[in-house]
């Protein structure tokens, strides 16, 4: 039994009469690839945004790495190692990636509150964008201001600053929503590759690409965890087969 | 524990390195990145250029001196406002109340403390920093609205307070205080201005590298990534609230410069309510806006081009000058800013968004 | 003290008259005019030059000012508003400041900047002397007729069908112009009718609050007070608010007559950094 990174206890979230979280209890182990599916609104990126912060919980506890950060500021819990991706890309559009990540990068290395030396000076810093830059191809836009980049160009930075902020636990929402077919699998042997300690939490909705990264998966229903298993038995369970696939279509 | 997997993996991928942002064995370590960043923070000529005509100007125009040196505190106002408004996004209606804090500060303190400009220039620097340091609670939450509201709000008390104060203030007719010192203790403030308009070009100089520096900075960009994105700000970890303080912080420091400046710039220290006017703020919002926001130099030609057209359009009727700015403003934002300074748009259909 | 609690609310029903139009407009076009005022006091000297120049009775004026005001409004919303909606804030911002100084300075070119008075007919000046206060009859008037207005106002909002598209597209434009509604047309009515009362407000209040030129700018922040801390989801927050504003100014400047309107601004500084989103608002999807 493996270390339980990310852990959450009886986490509710409501909305005035809407319960859009409902008495979820999840436990993402070490080194974990854990997927998070279920029908739209089920409330999975609302459970993400009350992991990161976002949101506050109705009630119920989240714990980091055996650590209590229920009321712990977001950014804060981003300095413990909790990273996320948005489903919808959130950049900084007047920035390039070049800026981005080394502001990232350097925030990391605890030196963005320098405010004499220009940024990028450190050669640490600038040699670490580079490789990043190039790991996600984005080094030939790496000038260009982050509001022209085409929509491919801009999910892979999305990606690219998560893992700049050397994650411990990361959480990705649909990270290739919107991603064109040839261009997923890459992605994803991005993600593949990560190490083996740092823990993700996935949510995604392309069944195959879920069922060849993931080991565990999480099904959410209406706020509530409906399912929870190894990827072999929760693919084969006809239970989630009918609530979350369909009509019986692949 | 990761071995287990590597069986289950399609065959025929190496698997790269531990830590990603060391990168795989098989991508060499390219200098694309370290150049550019370099680049970024050379100075341009343009730069060099401007700090030449700056110079050049005390000695070829004496004339002018107390034009420019209007113009030389107005940039140094406006790129104070730079910071909050074009580098972190915040829409304030009363930046203002630290000119004026600013030029109070340096107007007391030379009558009733000691006359020497330079001294009462850092106080009236540490007093309206720590002005913006405390009223920086106000702009961190809420909507643009709001903002907008308690940045007025703030500016309208200052200036009931010193309405009210006039014993200390001297009320609606300003405060009339000492003779200033001479600068350095050798340059006595002459009657032409020219010791004042040097004083001011150094000052602004200083507040322009200085600015400079913050805003290439990792911090400097770090308030543009709050501008442009606060929720992705703070999920890569930066702490929002505390550099939104320390910028209005700076910026208020700034501010209180060129409004200490304003006060000593005649040779006797002087302070009125038009410091803490709304006008001011929605004036050096136009001069700001005119010249172009968020690349530090803006606030310095919209200076010089609001101080020529306020000039111009005065001479020709010194009454009801509010009237063209007014439609100045209108048609500015209808055109839309960043069309503006780029002229080849203006024959060109179509929005530059 | 009786008295100033009627002075106090007759200032703050005149109040929420002038700036409920703001207030809808803001929450519907999620536009900041800040030139409202402006058609505050077009309303104002209609009125003026209607009664001195022509020797129309005041009654009259006041309708007079209302579709005078709208219509400036209707025309301007549509010609120089429109383009502005999809604008960031701060050039909003820009454009309302210029339409303000373009239209202060026109009034002080055209009519002189020394402060009008309007003469009120005889029946509505003098006051009841009460047992415990004295009613003013003018501002009893003032507080029927934006009484009448406010339950106009809320008839409308709740009782109409323009009243439901209103409300539609306030709570989420987008759906609403899915939805099919003519979102343009509701603006241009709203904008028109909201500078219309504003005009109505000035005619009304121009005895009260004085009239001259520096009108919009003097009393912005006013309106700005009773907009960001009532709200603009309802038509209530905004009267509340108002009648807040009217009443502590009234009893700000009898009582601490030093210190005037800085209550007033501290007041509300502290009363948007702790409840940002206004005092009375619910929570809007936006």
């Amino acid at each position: 039994m493996s270390a339980v990174v990310l852990e959450t206890k009886g986490l509710v979230k409501r909305f005035g009469g809407v319960t859009a979280t409902d008495n979820v209890s999840l436990r993402v182990e070490q080194g974990a690839r854990h997927a998070l599916i279920g029908p739209n609104g089920a409330g999975k990126t609302t459970l993400i945004n009350l992991l990161t912060g976002v949101l506050e919980p109705t009630a119920g506890s989240i714990a980091l790495l055996g650590e209590d950060i229920t009321t712990l500021a977001q950014h804060k819990r981003v300095r413990r190692g909790l990273v996320r991706t948005f489903q919808i890309n959130q950049l900084f559009n007047e920035l390039t990636p070049l800026q981005s990540l080394a502001l990232t990068v350097t925030n990391q290395r605890g030196a963005s509150t320098g405010w004499w030396r220009p940024l990028g000076r450190d050669a640490v810093v600038a040699e670490t964008c580079d490789r990043l830059l190039r790991q996600f191809r984005l080094d030939d836009v790496m000038d260009r201001k982050t509001v022209v980049l085409p929509y491919g160009k801009r999910r892979l930075l999305e990606i690219a600053i998560a893992i700049a902020c050397r994650p411990r636990v990361l959480l990705l929402d649909e990270p290739v929503a919107g991603v064109p077919e040839g261009e997923r699998q890459e992605i994803f042997e991005t993600i593949d590759a990560l190490p083996a300690d740092v823990s993700v939490l996935l949510i995604e909705h392309d069944m195959d690409l879920v069922f060849n990264f993931a080991r565990t998966v999480s099904v959410l229903v209406n706020g509530a965890v409906f399912a929870e298993g190894d990827v072999q038995s929760i693919s084969t369970d006809p239970r989630v087969k009918a609530v979350y696939l369909g009509e019986g279509h692949d | 524990m990761s071995d287990s997997r590597v069986a289950d993996r399609a065959p025929g991928r190496p698997k790269p390195a531990r830590d990603p942002l060391k990168g795989s064995t098989d991508v060499p370590v390219g200098q694309g990145a370290v150049i550019s960043l370099r680049s970024q923070a050379r100075w341009r000529w343009w730069e060099f250029a401007l700090a030449v005509a700056a110079a050049a100007s005390w000695f070829l125009l004496p004339a002018h001196t107390p034009l420019l040196t209007e113009i030389a505190i107005l940039a140094l106002f406006a790129i104070s406002l730079d910071l909050v408004l074009g580098y972190a996004g915040i829409v304030s209606l009363g930046h203002t109340a630290f000119f004026g804090v600013g030029a109070y500060g340096a107007a007391l303190f030379a009558t009733h403390v000691m006359p020497d400009p330079l001294v009462g220039l850092v106080v009236a620097i540490a007093v309206s920093s720590v002005a913006g340091a405390l009223s920086s609670v106000l702009i961190m939450r809420g909507s643009d609205l709001t903002r907008l509201m308690v940045t007025l709000g703030l500016a309208l008390v200052l200036f009931e307070l010193a309405n009210k104060l006039d014993h200390i203030t001297g009320g609606a007719d300003g405060l009339q205080g000492a003779q200033m010192a001479p600068l350095l203790g050798s340059f006595e403030f002459d009657l032409q201005g020219r010791v004042a308009y040097a004083y001011c070009l150094v000052v602004l100089a200083v507040g322009v590298y200085f600015a400079r520096r913050v805003v290439k900075s990792p911090f400097g960009v770090s308030l543009q990534a709050l501008r442009d994105n606060r929720l992705r700000a703070a999920s890569i970890g930066l702490a929002v609230n505390a550099r939104l303080a320390a910028v209005y912080t700076v910026a208020a420091g700034l501010a209180g410069a060129a409004g200490a400046l304003s006060a000593q710039k005649t040779g006797f220290a002087f302070a009125s309510l038009d410091v803490l006017a709304f006008h001011q703020s929605a004036d050096v919002m136009l001069m700001l806006v005119i010249g172009g926001t968020g690349y530090l130099y803006g606030g310095i030609f919209g200076a010089i081009i609001f101080k020529l057209l306020q000039d111009l359009i005065s001479a020709w009727t010194p009454q009801y000058w509010t009237f063209w700015i007014g439609l100045f403003l209108i048609v500015l934002m209808l055109v839309g800013r960043e069309r503006l300074i780029r002229p080849w748009t203006w024959w060109r259909g179509g929005s530059t968004r | 003290m009786l008295t100033l609690l009627f002075d106090g609310i007759a200032y703050g029903m005149l109040l929420f008259v002038l700036a409920v139009g703001l207030a809808v407009t803001l929450g519907l076009m999620n536009f900041i005019n800040l030139a409202h005022g402006a058609f505050a006091m077009a309303g104002g000297y209609v009125t003026v030059l209607l009664m001195e120049r022509l020797g129309v009775p005041f009654l009259w004026c006041l309708p007079a000012a209302f579709l005078f005001a709208a219509a400036a409004g209707a025309l301007l919303e549509r010609t120089l508003y429109r383009p502005m909606y999809a604008r960031p804030h701060l050039d909003q911002v820009l454009f309302s400041i210029g339409l303000v100084f373009m239209a202060v300075a026109a009034v002080d070119y055209f009519l002189g900047a020394r402060q009008q008075i309007i003469q009120l007919p005889v029946w509505l000046q003098g006051r009841f002397d009460l047992p415990y206060v004295d009613v003013g009859k003018y501002r009893l008037f003032i507080i029927v007729v934006c009484a009448v207005l406010t339950l106009a106002l809320q008839w409308i909002l709740t009782r109409t069908r323009f009243g439901s598209r209103l409300r539609a597209s306030v709570d989420d434009p987008r759906v609403a112009s899915g939805l099919g509604l003519n979102v343009n047309r509701i603006f241009l009515v709203t904008f028109a009718v909201g500078s219309g009362l504003a005009g109505l407000g000035g005619a009304l209040g121009a005895e009260v609050l004085g009239l001259d030129p520096t009108f919009p700018l003097k009393f912005m922040i006013y309106f700005l007070i009773v907009v960001s801390v009532g709200g603009t989801t309802t038509i209530t927050g905004p009267l509340l608010a108002a009648l807040l504003l009217g009443i502590a100014d009234v009893a700000g400047k009898y009582y601490v007559p030093k210190l005037g309107a800085f209550i007033v601004y501290s007041l509300m500084i502290l009363i948007l950094v702790w409840r940002p989103q206004g005092l009375f608002a619910r929570a809007v999807s936006r």
